[in-house]
C-alpha cells in the first residue's frame, strides 16, 4: 500500500506543532447540553489546521471528543464501536486503573474531573497570546456554546517557560514523525533513530508495523462523502484519518514535597540536592542529559536540538550515570529491536536468543513501538527550590501538569509506558521502585513499599535511595479522540 | 538437581453441575482468581513443590469457528482442568495430591463426568492426565525449595549490607564478597538460613533426556529420505492454504476482555489460557505435532536457563492437544502485563508464534508459516485475547517475584558458593546487590 501524502488542512494543528509561540491556553471541558446545537456548535467550530503559515496563527483552537461525547452526540453505535477499546472503556475502568497506577491517592473516585459518571463530553483546548486569553476563549465560548454545551471544568495553564514545576527543563526530547513517510520502520530495528512512523501518531496512516491502528471505517454513502478514503480497506471511507488519540492526564505535582525530600536524601545541602534530583530526572534542571553525546548519529535529531537529545545509553550498558530508574530512561530507554547490532548470520542466532547471556539482555521492549507524542502544559505558579524548602502556606496553590500525549495506540504506546515503564517496580532490572517523578509508593505483593531508588555503581553494591514519598497525584483525567477537520464534521452530522 | 513436570489433569463437567462447580472454585479465592493458599479444598501452603497452579473451565469460546473452515460445529461440553508445574516427577505430585487435598478434588472433580468418586484418587488423577506436546520451563531443575531460599538468602545479603554500610564502602569487590561471605556462612551456621545443597539428579531422567537428546535427531536423519519430501510437500500445501485461510479476527466483546482483566495485574506475575480449534486437514494437524515436537526439543535441550529464545518473562509455558489432537490448549505463568507480553511475543519471537500458532482457526495471515501473522499487531492481540479463557483460580508460589529475580538470586548464590572470585567476576557479582 502506498500511503497518501498527509492532508494539513484536514489535521489538528496541536499534532504538528503544540503551538509554543502561543504561551497562554486554557482547556474547557464540557458536557454536551442540547444535541442539534452541540452538533451544529462542532460543524461550524473554526478548529485551526496544521498547514505551516508565516507568521504562524495568533490564536488556535482544538477539539476532542470523549466515548461518552460520542454517545451524546448521536453517533451511530457502528461508528463508536470500532474506535479503539481503550479510547471506548475509557481511563476508569477498574482493571485498567490497577495497570495506570491510578491506586491509592489517585484512585479516580478521588479526582476532580473525569471517570464513569462525570466524564466530560468535549476539550477545547483554546490557545493564544500572553494577555489575550480570555477574549480568544471569550469568542470560542459564547452564546452559541453555552447553549450547545455546559462547562463542567476550565483548566487554566501557566507559562513557566519550558521548565515544568519540580524546576526542570522540559519538553527537550520528542519523536521526530516521519511526515513524509520516506523511511522504511525496519532501517529502525538496528540503530535507535528518533524518526518514528506517522502512523504512530495519526491514525489512517501506516505505523511502526506498517499497519493502521483502530478506528471506524464506514461506507461511502452521500453522509461519509466529505471523508478521506481508508488506505487499508478499498472502498471504504475513513472516520479516523488525520485523527488521533488524546490522553489527558492532570498531573498534581507537590513541588515542596519533592525538594524537602531530596534535600533531606542529599544531606541538606542544596547543590547536592539539586544534583539528586537531576538523577531522578536523567537530566540537569537546564536539560543536559546524564551522559555524554553519542558519536554515531541519532536520526531524526534535528541540528537545533543535537545539543541535548543527541545521545543513546548504550555508552552505559549498566545505568552508572543514568540509572534504569531515572524517569527519561524509564520513559525512553532509547534502544533497538536487538540489543547488540547483529547482522546477517548473527541477527539469526540472535533471534533465538543464543547471542549472549548477560544478566541485563534484553529486558527493555523495542522503543520504537512505545513512543508518544507529549503535548501538555503547565498549571500553577512557579516556586523555586530554594523557596519549596519551606513549609506550605495555608494558602497555598495547586501546581502540576495537565499532561496530553497524542498516539494511535493508546494501550501500546501511553498506557504501556505508564504500566510496563514507568509504574512498574520490575521495570528492567530493578525492585520495588516506580518512576521516582510520577510512580505511586503503594505495596505490590511480595514488595511492601516501592519508594526506593536504585544508583548502580561500578564494581560496587547499588547504592539506594529509600522512602521516596508520592510526589504526583493524579486529579483527573480521560481518553479523547481528537479527530480530522472533516471527520469532526461528519461525526456532529455535517455533509460537507 | 530435581527436574520439573507439568500435569494437567482434566475431565469433562457433568451435565447441570458447572454453577456448582463454579462456585466451589470461587470460593478458594482471596481475590477474583486468585487462590488463598489455605483454602481447605486445596490447602496449596501444604505442598511444597508446586510452583504454579490452576483451576481453569476449558469452554472455548470460539468453537463456531470452524464453521468458516468448512466444518461441522463441533460441541464440546465445558471441562475442568487442573494444572499446574512441579518439582519432581508427577507420581509423586499426584500421591501428594491425594494426601493432602482428597477431600477437595474429589469434590471439584466430583463435578465432572466419571469423577474419581470415592476410589483410588492418585490413580484417577494420573489416568486424566494429559501430558504436554511442548513445554518450557524457565530454569530447569530450579526447585520451589531453593527459589525461596536464594529469595531468603538475597534478602539476608541486603540485610547485611545496610545495617553495615560503612564497613562495605570504598572496599574493592573481592574483598567484599568475602565478607558477605563470612556472613553468610554465619546464618547459616545459626540456622538463620538454609542453603539445601541440590539433590542428585535422577539416573533415568539423565537417560531419558540423554536418549531424547540423540535418538530423536538421530531418527529424523534416518528417516529424511522420507520425511524430507513429504515436509516439502506439506510446506507447499500449507504454503497454498494459508493464502486463502480466513482470518478470524474480530473484536474481541468488552464483556470478554472485562472477565479475563478482572483477574489479571494484582500480582507481578500473571497467568495465560488460552485455547482454540486447529485448522482442518491431517497436513495441519501432522504440520502441529511437528512444530510443537521441534519447540519442546529445544525448550528441553538448548532453552533451559532462563531464556525462551529472546523472552526471559516466562515462567513456564505448554502446549495441550485435546480432542485427538483436533484442538489445543496453551497455559502459561509470564511477568508484567499481557500488553507486555505480548510485546514480547511479537518483537522478539514473532517467527516463532506464528510457527506454532498459526495452525489454529483464524490466526492472522502468515506467510511461509513465519512471516505476517502476529506483525500485524492489531489483529494479532485480538485474536489471542479472543481465545484467552479465564483461570478460576491461580497460585503461585513465590509472589512477586519475578523470573529476573530469580536469576539475580540464583547468581548471587552462586557467587557466595564460590569460595573466592577474582577481579572481574567480583565486580560484575557485587554489582547485582
Ligand atoms: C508531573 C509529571 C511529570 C513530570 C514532572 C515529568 C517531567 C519530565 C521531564 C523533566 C522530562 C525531561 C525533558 C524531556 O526530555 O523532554 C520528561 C521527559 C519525558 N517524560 Fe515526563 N514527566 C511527567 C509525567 C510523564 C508521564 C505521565 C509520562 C508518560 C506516561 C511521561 C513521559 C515522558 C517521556 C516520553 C519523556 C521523554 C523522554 C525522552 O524521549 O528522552 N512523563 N518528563
Amino acid at each position: 500500500m502506498t500511503p497518501p501524502a498527509i492532508d494539513y488542512r484536514d489535521l489538528q494543528g496541536v499534532v504538528r506543532f503544540g503551538y509554543k509561540h502561543l504561551h497562554a491556553a486554557r482547556y474547557v471541558l464540557a458536557r454536551v447540553r442540547e444535541r442539534e446545537a452541540a452538533r451544529a456548535w462542532l460543524r461550524e467550530a473554526p478548529v485551526t489546521a496544521a498547514e505551516y503559515s508565516l507568521p504562524p496563527p495568533d490564536d488556535a483552537l482544538q477539539v476532542a471528543l470523549t466515548a461518552p461525547g460520542l454517545d451524546a452526540l448521536g453517533v451511530a453505535a457502528a461508528v463508536r464501536d470500532a474506535f479503539s477499546p481503550e479510547f471506548l472503556s475509557g481511563m476508569t475502568d477498574a482493571n485498567r486503573s490497577r495497570r495506570l497506577g491510578d491506586v491509592g491517592a489517585n484512585d479516580p473516585a478521588s479526582w476532580q474531573w473525569g471517570g464513569a459518571s462525570r466524564a466530560p463530553h468535549v476539550l477545547l483546548m483554546v490557545f493564544a497570546h500572553r494577555g489575550a486569553l480570555d477574549a480568544v476563549a471569550a469568542r470560542h465560548t459564547g452564546s452559541a456554546f453555552s447553549q450547545a454545551f455546559t462547562i463542567t471544568h476550565t483548566l487554566e495553564t501557566s507559562d513557566l517557560d519550558g521548565v515544568e514545576p519540580f524546576g526542570f527543563a522540559d519538553g527537550i526530547s520528542q519523536p521526530w514523525i516521519d511526515w513524509a513517510q520516506g523511511t522504511a520502520p525496519a532501517s529502525r530495528a538496528l540503530d535507535y533513530s528518533n524518526l518514528s512512523a506517522l502512523g504512530e501518531y495519526v491514525l489512517g496512516y501506516p505505523n511502526e508495523y506498517a499497519k493502521c491502528t483502530d478506528r471506524p471505517l464506514v461506507p461511502a454513502d452521500a453522509a461519509s462523502a466529505l471523508l478521506p478514503d481508508a488506505l487499508d480497506a478499498p472502498g471504504q471511507k475513513d472516520v479516523g484519518r488525520n485523527g488521533s488519540y488524546l490522553v489527558f492526564r492532570q498531573l498534581g505535582q507537590d513541588v515542596r514535597r519533592f525538594w524537602q525530600f531530596v534535600h533531606g536524601a542529599a544531606g541538606g545541602d542544596l547543590a547536592a540536592a539539586e544534583r539528586l534530583a537531576a538523577v531522578f530526572v536523567g537530566r540537569t534542571r537546564a536539560g543536559d542529559p546524564l551522559v555524554p553525546l553519542s558519536a554515531r548519529p541519532v536520526p531524526g535529531t534535528p541540528d537545533e536540538q543535537a545539543a541535548q537529545n543527541h545521545f543513546t545509553f548504550d555508552g552505559d550498558p549498566r545505568g552508572v550515570a543514568c540509572p534504569f530508574g531515572s524517569h527519561i530512561r524509564r520513559s525512553n530507554p532509547r534502544n533497538t529491536d536487538y540489543p547488540e547490532r547483529p547482522a546477517g548470520l548473527t541477527k539469526l542466532l540472535a533471534a533465538f536468543g543464543a547471542s549472549s547471556k548477560g544478566f541485563r539482555d534484553d529486558l527493555i521492549s523495542a522503543v520504537r513501538f512505545h513512543r508518544i507524542l507529549r503535548r501538555g502544559r503547565e498549571y500553577g505558579p512557579p516556586l523555586d527550590p530554594a523557596d519549596a524548602l519551606a513549609p506550605a502556606s495555608a494558602t497555598e496553590p495547586e501546581r502540576g501538569l495537565h499532561f496530553i500525549a497524542l498516539n494511535a495506540n493508546i494501550g501500546r504506546q501511553f498506557e504501556f509506558l505508564q504500566n510496563a515503564w514507568l509504574a512498574n517496580t520490575t521495570f528492567a532490572d530493578l525492585r520495588g521502585e516506580t518512576d521516582p517523578l510520577i510512580g505511586t509508593r503503594e505495596p505490590t505483593p511480595g514488595c511492601p513499599a516501592s519508594g526506593a531508588f536504585t544508583r548502580p555503581r561500578h564494581g560496587a553494591p547499588a547504592d539506594r535511595v529509600n522512602g521516596l514519598p508520592q510526589f504526583v497525584t493524579v486529579k483527573g483525567g480521560e481518553y479523547f479522540f481528537l479527530p480530522g477537520l472533516r471527520a469532526l464534521r461528519y461525526l456532529a452530522g455535517g455533509t460537507s | 538437581m530435581t527436574p520439573q513436570a507439568q500435569f494437567f489433569v482434566t475431565a469433562p463437567v457433568a451435565a447441570g453441575r458447572e454453577g456448582e462447580l463454579r462456585r466451589l472454585l470461587d470460593g478458594m479465592n482471596a481475590a477474583p482468581g486468585h487462590a488463598r493458599t489455605d483454602n481447605p479444598l486445596v490447602p496449596f501452603f501444604a505442598f511444597d513443590t508446586i510452583h504454579f497452579a490452576r483451576f481453569v473451565i476449558v469452554d472455548d469460546q470460539t468453537l463456531d469457528d470452524t464453521t468458516a473452515y468448512g466444518g461441522p460445529r463441533v460441541s464440546h461440553p465445558p471441562a475442568l482442568a487442573f494444572a499446574g508445574e512441579v518439582d519432581g516427577d508427577l507420581d509423586t505430585f499426584f500421591a501428594q495430591a491425594a494426601a493432602h487435598a482428597a477431600p477437595g478434588l474429589r469434590a471439584l472433580f466430583g463435578c465432572c463426568q466419571d469423577g474419581p468418586g470415592g476410589g483410588d484418587l492418585a490413580a484417577w488423577l494420573r489416568a486424566h492426565h494429559v501430558p504436554a506436546a511442548a513445554s518450557y520451563v524457565n530454569w530447569v531443575g530450579r526447585t520451589v525449595r531453593r527459589v525461596r531460599e536464594d529469595a531468603a538468602l538475597f534478602e539476608a545479603v541486603q540485610g547485611h549490607l545496610a545495617r553495615d554500610r560503612a564497613s562495605f564502602e570504598g572496599q574493592p569487590a573481592p574483598a567484599v564478597h568475602l565478607r558477605l561471605r563470612q556472613r553468610v556462612w554465619e546464618d547459616v551456621a545459626a540456622g538463620r538460613l538454609v542453603l539445601t545443597p541440590d539433590a542428585p539428579t535422577p539416573l533415568d531422567w539423565r537417560l531419558r533426556r540423554l536418549a531424547h537428546a540423540v535418538g530423536v535427531p538421530l531418527l529424523l536423519l534416518l528417516a529424511s529420505p522420507l520425511l524430507l519430501p513429504l515436509a516439502v510437500a506439506g510446506a507447499l500445501q500449507l504454503r497454498r492454504a494459508e493464502q486463502t485461510d480466513p482470518e478470524i479476527c474480530p473484536r474481541t466483546p468488552p464483556e470478554h476482555v472485562a472477565r479475563l482483566a478482572a483477574v489479571e495485574d494484582f500480582d507481578v506475575t500473571n497467568s495465560f489460557t488460552a485455547m482454540g480449534s486447529l485448522k482442518p486437514g491431517l497436513t495441519r494437524r501432522w504440520a502441529t505435532v511437528a512444530l510443537l515436537g521441534a519447540i519442546d526439543f529445544a525448550a528441553r535441550h538448548v532453552f533451559t536457563t532462563g531464556r525462551l529464545a529472546r523472552v526471559r518473562s516466562i515462567h513456564f509455558a505448554r502446549w495441550v492437544f485435546l480432542d485427538d489432537r483436533t484442538r489445543v490448549i496453551f497455559l502459561s505463568n509470564y511477568d508484567g502485563s499481557l500488553e507486555s507480553y505480548m510485546d514480547d511475543f511479537i518483537n522478539k519471537v514473532g517467527f516463532g508464534l506464528n510457527l506454532s500458532f498459526c495452525h489454529g482457526i483464524g490466526y492472522p495471515r502468515t506467510t511461509w508459516l513465519i512471516g505476517g501473522g502476529s506483525s500485524d499487531e492489531r489483529k494479532f492481540k485480538e485474536y489471542l485475547r479472543r481465545h484467552q479463557i479465564p483461570t478460576q483460580v491461580w497460585y503461585r508460589a513465590y509472589p512477586g517475584l519475578t523470573a529476573v529475580d530469580l536469576e539475580r538470586h540464583a547468581r548471587v548464590r552462586r557467587g557466595l558458593e564460590a569460595a573466592q572470585l577474582g577481579g572481574d567476576e567480583a565486580r560484575a557479582w557485587v554489582e547485582l546487590l
